[in-house]
């Protein structure tokens, strides 16, 4: 019979406010096995965790029950309080009474009569554990940074610095990311490509980061400290060690119709390309989909021309196996597709553009030279109107995402003020519904954009952008403030279209059972304390994939998520949760059901030799569990027919225990 | 009999069938309105003015008889508010008064012609005539 003890946190008022606590400690004193029943103001407290360290001592206890909050806050504490007094930490159940009881009731009667029944069924729990020991695991000292903007970027160098080895990981030809493309970043206004472009060679040079261009992760195994990563190389057709990056084939190349995707379509490249004149690396691709050679067989000029031997359409996707004990996710972020928003004529004009699109238009890069003009005649726009929340804070509408994308009042107030500062002669007009600037120099920047640029902010969003015969763009709004409906002529109409997370993050997050919100950004471990880490262990979040953010906060949660991937680097060995199945090889019939629905691994099939009743031996094939890569997620004690995998520390008989007591 | 201020604040919200309080003032369904400039009060004051009990000086107002149930600002409206359905709720708030006899048995002759049906004069006397 277990001595078991019993703490009652009042949590100030969150318990205490809803659940008679004096109650609860009081009926649960008659529990069998209980030898003693108290409660405290703050369990949590030195105070609080002294009350139970010195109750363990004087009256022997062999296990105990803290009624407090959810054991995701502290039941770590509380088993190192017990562990303190000499107590095996695997002895102490948490009884949920704050999250799954009082902070869900009203009612104080209702609130303390479930909290009496959750304490009752965690002793029923306790009186059949037992003490666990838990093992050590070794800790691959290598990182992976899934995304190679200036996230990924930032992340890795840091990684890369304290000492440790960085793959990144980058889908498209080159790293950079959406910064590569922004031609000024707020609110200092200097050049994005003049202070990205030397972080992406730091990396490139960098003896410890090595970048997989044009590679995807295909397939994640494991668990923190030990991931093993499938990485799938798409075939550039290039040889990217033989390429110097001279450009002659780009020059060469008769295909030269192909939107160009980093110019977001608005001009042409040719079927072998090199996205940006900074590509790191500066390696060509061939697009398989537009080159002549690859669809018809005829062509090959770019072989014919490249000098260093290194065209070579024979070239296939290959994959790479390696191992990692960090995997750092920078998945980044899209514009969200205009369609649906069919008021605002995206698709009917060219002139009606997005912010992104913009950038390209006014960057000297893009497909304009750097000289502002009119995408669809090539003239010199007079009147700009800018559309704030296209798409943001949309809610109950079927368009739309419901959050604020955060960044859009800022790249608007720079694009305005710039357009006034490039071409005075210009006239422009800011529709928003509400300016946020929260940030170091953020609303001067935007007054200065009112007061200095004369940049016309109007409060009113737009409602209809209609093409005139004359090819100008008739902008029907409401000035909410003057009470008047205007009516604008505009030469370009500029779009500040909401932001999504990129569509390679839900797929990643599949394969590294991490968690995501209802819009695909990732969930982080905690909002507040564990911003950057996700819920799964030795997986950490930087920049958009988590949610909007600006290059700034970026670029500190790239380094903060750094700090911790260097904190898990630098241990030799992790600490296992001793709470994994085994099998029990009498039982088990060797189905492999466990083995199909284990996510980590963990389960692998012997032969072995059984004595048999009647004195014969037997081969027989059962499961054995790799404790040091199992998770103790329970999926094969559910799966198992015969009742032959369980779980330490969540037995089958436990969890009937818990019910049985909840059901009396 | 009318009611007071309170109650047909509730009957206008509940007729509607949509949240006043969701509306985040973005304007749009006033700056995407056709009939904007023959109203005193514009769409986007509608759903404010709801909100705020103001629901008298709505139905006495021309506004509600020129929204032409176009239905652009509830295509437009990113909360999901409605503005037309508060129209059409003051609407009904106006016409459904008790003892506002708006169409008197006396009247009806002088209304008939061969253009119009017999019925739908019958129907509107059963309606505007409690």
């Amino acid at each position: 019979m277990q001595r078991i003890g019993v703490f009652v946190c009042w949590c100030g008022s969150n318990i205490a406010g809803t659940v008679d606590v004096h109650k609860v400690a009081e009926a649960l004193k008659s529990e069998p096995g209980v030898v003693i029943a108290t409660q405290y103001q703050y369990m949590c407290s030195e105070a609080g965790q002294t009350l139970i360290k010195d109750a363990i001592r004087d009256h022997k206890l062999t296990g105990i029950v803290v009624c407090s909050c959810s054991p995701r806050m502290h039941e770590a504490t509380f088993r190192k309080t017990a562990a303190a007094a000499g107590l095996n930490p695997y002895m102490v159940e948490i009884a949920n009474i704050r999250e799954q009881c009082s902070w869900i009731h009203k009612d104080m009667e209702v609130g303390t009569e479930k909290a009496i029944i959750l304490g009752r069924a965690a002793i029923a729990k306790v009186h059949l554990n037992a003490p666990l020991v838990a093992g050590e695991s070794p800790v691959v000292k290598r990182a992976l940074v899934i995304g190679g903007g200036i996230a990924g970027i930032q992340t890795a160098l840091d990684i890369a610095d304290a000492g440790f080895p960085v793959d990144i990981v980058e889908t498209k030809p080159t790293i950079g990311g959406k910064m590569a493309q922004i031609d000024k970043t707020f609110p200092t206004l200097d050049c994005a490509a003049c202070i990205l472009t030397p972080k992406m060679v730091d990396a490139a040079q960098h003896d410890k980061i090595n970048i997989y261009a044009y590679s995807e992760v295909a397939e994640v195994k494991g668990f923190v400290g030990n991931f093993s990563v499938k990485i799938k190389q798409k075939a550039r057709m290039v040889d990217p060690v033989k390429c110097t990056g001279c450009g002659l084939c780009v020059e060469k190349c008769p295909m030269k119709k192909v939107p160009n995707e980093f110019n977001l379509g608005m001009d042409k490249r040719s079927a072998i390309y090199i996205p940006f004149a900074q590509a790191v690396p500066k390696v060509a691709t061939i697009d398989p989909t537009a080159c002549l050679k690859m669809k018809t067989g005829k062509c090959g000029l770019c072989a014919t021309v490249c000098e260093a031997g290194a065209i070579d359409y024979t070239q296939q996707d290959s994959f790479i196996e390696e191992k990692y004990g960090a995997i750092v996710v920078a998945t980044g972020y899209n514009p969200i597709n205009l369609d649906q928003f069919d008021e605002f004529a995206y698709n009917q004009s060219p002139d009606v553009v997005t912010s992104l699109e913009f950038e390209r238009l006014t960057n000297a890069a893009g497909p304009t030279a750097g000289t502002l003009l009119r995408p669809s005649d090539g003239k010199h726009p007079h009147t700009l109107v800018f559309v704030q929340c296209v798409g943001s804070r949309c809610d109950g509408a079927e368009k739309g995402k419901s959050y604020c994308s955060k960044i859009c009042c800022m790249y608007t107030a720079k694009h305005a003020m710039l357009c006034r500062e490039k071409y005075p002669d210009t006239e422009v007009y800011v529709f928003y519904i509400d300016v946020r600037t929260p940030g170091k120099n953020f609303d001067e920047f935007y007054r200065r954009a009112v007061e200095e640029y004369g940049v016309k902010y109007i409060k009113g969003m737009v409602g209809k952008v209609a093409p005139q015969a004359d090819g100008s763009l008739l902008v029907q709004a409401s000035d909410l403030i003057e009470g008047e409906q205007l009516k604008i002529k505009a030469d370009m109409v500029v779009l500040a279209a909401a932001i999504e997370p990129d569509q390679s993050a839900r797929p990643l997050a599949t394969m590294l059972t991490a968690s995501m919100d209802t819009n695909d950004f990732f969930t982080e471990a905690h909002p507040k304390l564990r911003p950057v880490e996700s819920p799964t262990a030795g997986v950490f979040l930087s920049g958009c994939c988590q949610g909007p953010k600006d290059i700034p906060e970026t670029v500190s949660q790239a380094s903060g998520a750094a700090a911790k991937v260097i904190g898990l680097l630098v241990k030799d060995s992790l600490t296992c949760n001793p709470c994994v199945a085994h099998s029990d090889e009498l039982m088990c019939n060797g189905c492999s059901a466990c083995e199909k629905v284990c996510p980590y691994g963990a389960i692998t099939y012997q032969d072995k030799e059984f004595r048999m009743p009647d004195r014969t031996t037997a081969i027989r094939r059962v499961a054995s569990v790799n404790p040091a890569v199992c998770q103790g997620c329970g999926a094969c004690t559910v799966a198992c027919p015969s009742g032959a995998m369980d779980l330490n520390g969540f037995s089958n008989s436990q969890i009937m225990a818990e019910v049985d007591a909840i059901c009396k | 009999m009318s009611h007071n201020k309170e109650t047909l604040r509730e009957i206008v919200i509940e007729t509607a069938g949509v949240n006043p309080r969701k509306c985040m003032k973005c304007g749009k369904c006033s700056a995407t309105c056709p009939a904007y400039d023959e109203m005193e009060y514009h769409p986007h004051q509608f759903v404010s003015m709801v909100e705020a009990g103001k629901i008298e000086e709505l139905m006495n107002s021309k506004s509600i008889w020129m929204c032409l149930s176009c239905f652009a600002c509830v295509e437009r409206c990113p909360r999901g508010v409605e503005p037309a359905s508060f129209i059409e709720a003051a609407r009904l708030a106006l016409i459904r008064q008790q003892g506002k006899n708006h169409l008197k048995a006396e009247d009806v002759p002088a209304k008939l012609n061969d253009k119009l049906p017999g019925q739908a004069i019958v129907s509107a006397f059963r309606k505007y005539s409690k």
